[in-house]
């Protein structure tokens, strides 16, 4: 019952969204509560990726509300986003350092733009971080030379050099090996466990999903199947999930005469 | 056939619909961008955002400094050139002498603030459109978004700051580039004395010369910072969008810069 005496940090309402004429989200609710690591899984063309892009507000949805730490971010003004925006943190899928700048400097970056600390402090609080991510060492390498796994722990560093209360992530271990998946992993759960932050990480990996997750969100052509816990989603009998928890192929039922109406374009 | 040619008149006509309409959006973007640039130069420390000194400084560098040579360069050699072909041409009047009035006339008000231009267009404007268009598939600009730095008033404010005091110094330079290039071509072709020529060509010249020369400068550089980060910014479809804005970023800035320069210098020498 403690649990739900926890504060929401993320509240979506019926988010809808459309990419052109095309709906890519439709009627979204979703609850993220404080110190919590939420999942969010689907096959690719799901709509996750562009979830995460609305959560960040990247994007003006079609109708709906997002509220981030009890702020709704569809309706703030630029001023009141930008000072929510020193609350949040993000790990890109691709890191997405800035290639100019070293390893240091790109932590340094949210530190340099939003506070008066001087030279030496910044330094310091850079090198901190690296040392959370297993980077110490490194922050006079420029990105190019850092291996992907390195890049994506690096972008961890730079996304928590402010503290944030949120965090999310894009896809933390695509692209990775699964010891350096494992390990971010680990520094996924040890974020939230020492600094407390609420997690959202973007996935389509089973496994790390089932490791870290407190609950688990499958999204589905633009709808959610299922938010609940692990336990809860292994045993759910809806087709759709077990299909992407058993990785078997989906088997719709062919309608003929669209079928036919698709081939030749009438 | 004539419903068959109604049919392709409409379809020129609405194809000539589309591209206007694309035209304005476009402008509408570069007066937008340009718009809420100035706007973080101006009051970006009111909002704890300030445009950065010391990118601006390591933009002029790269704009201004680095690129004095080739300017130098090139502009030396529209001087000779210049003194060159009106030597030849004054020779059929027995004018020779004028050519410094030529020469100093048409560096200081058209080929310097040309050939500057050009040469930021191809140097800079397309280094701006790569690596803004390099830094959106890389998703940097959202990073940069979701970091609360304003991608603008990061990227675009600096550079335009930079090139609007580098261009018109660079075009300066040029002035006196193309200048010294006459200077030595028609002290070798017909013997005038270096001091001769320093001083016929200040009688010549007047302030509003050299400062209308300076003023297409700078519309130049706004033209090739806008159309730059315009162009960077719209990229789509990765490493190959990057090279397709790129491209377009040159010619649409020299193509722009070169009309332009046609209407300011019908208004400026009315």
């Amino acid at each position: 019952m403690e649990e739900n005496k926890k504060n929401i940090a993320i509240e979506v309402k019926d988010l809808v969204t459309h990419y052109g004429p095309r709906k890519i989200l439709d009627g979204i609710n979703l609850t993220v509560k404080e110190g919590e690591i939420m999942i969010i899984m689907g096959g690719s063309g799901s709509g996750k990726s562009t979830l995460l892009r609305y959560l960040l507000g990247l994007g003006i949805p079609t109708s709906g509300s997002i509220k981030l730490l009890g702020e709704d971010i569809t309706n703030l003004s630029a001023n009141e986003m930008f000072e929510l925006r020193k609350n949040m943190g993000v790990a890109f899928q691709g890191g997405a350092l800035l290639s100019s700048m070293t390893i240091g400097e790109n932590v340094q970056l949210p530190l340099r733009e939003h506070t008066n600390l001087d030279e030496k402090t910044m330094d310091i609080m850079a090198r901190m971080k690296l040392e959370v991510v297993n980077l110490g060492g490194f922050e006079k390498l420029m990105p190019s030379e850092l291996s992907g796994g390195m890049i994506k722990r690096a972008a961890v560093a730079r996304a928590i050099v402010m503290d944030p209360k949120l965090m999310f992530f894009d896809e933390p271990s695509a692209g990775l090996d699964p010891v350096v998946s494992a390990e971010l992993d680990e520094l996924i759960l040890r974020l939230r466990d020492v600094m407390n932050m609420t997690i959202v990480v973007v996935t389509h990996e089973l496994d790390s999903a089932f490791k870290i997750a407190d609950r688990i969100t499958v999204l589905d052509r633009g709808h959610i199947l299922m938010s609940d816990t692990v336990e809860e989603i292994k045993n759910s009998d809806n087709e759709r999930i077990q299909s992407l928890l058993n990785r078997t192929p989906s088997n719709e039922v062919i309608n003929a005469d669209e079928y036919l109406s698709r081939l030749t374009g009438m | 056939m004539p419903e068959y040619i109604a049919h392709r008149f409409l379809n020129v006509v609405e194809k000539i619909g589309i591209s206007t309409v694309k035209f304005i959006e476009a402008v509408g973007y570069y007066f937008a961008l340009l718009i809420e640039s100035v706007a973080w130069i101006i009051a970006g420390s009111f909002y704890k955002q300030p445009v950065r000194i010391p990118s601006i400084f390591s933009q002029m560098m790269t704009i201004g400094i680095a690129a004095c040579p080739i300017v130098f360069i090139l502009s030396f050699s529209i001087g000779v050139m210049l003194a060159i072909q009106m030597i030849y041409n004054l020779k059929t009047f027995g004018a020779e002498s004028q050519v410094v009035v030529g020469v100093a006339l048409s560096v200081t008000r058209e080929f310097a603030p040309l050939i500057t231009g050009i040469l930021i267009a191809g140097r800079t404007g397309s280094a701006l459109a790569a690596k803004l268009g390099t830094m959106q598939v890389n998703q940097e600009i959202d990073a940069l978004r979701v970091m609360g730095i304003n991608p603008i008033r990061y990227l675009v404010s600096p550079a335009l700051l930079a090139m609007l005091i580098m261009v018109p110094a660079l075009t300066f330079f040029s002035d006196i580039a193309g200048l010294l290039g006459g200077a030595l071509y028609t002290g070798i072709e017909i013997g005038l004395s270096f001091s001769a020529y320093i001083d016929r060509t200040m009688a010549a010249l007047m302030v509003g010369d050299v400062m209308q020369g300076l003023f297409k400068s700078l519309v130049f550089a706004l033209i090739i910072t806008l159309v730059g980060a315009s162009s960077g910014f719209s990229v789509t479809g990765g490493a190959e969008g990057v090279g397709k804005a790129t491209t377009r970023s040159v010619v649409l800035s020299i193509s722009f810069i070169v009309i332009a320069d046609m209407i300011f210098t019908y208004f400026l020498n009315r």
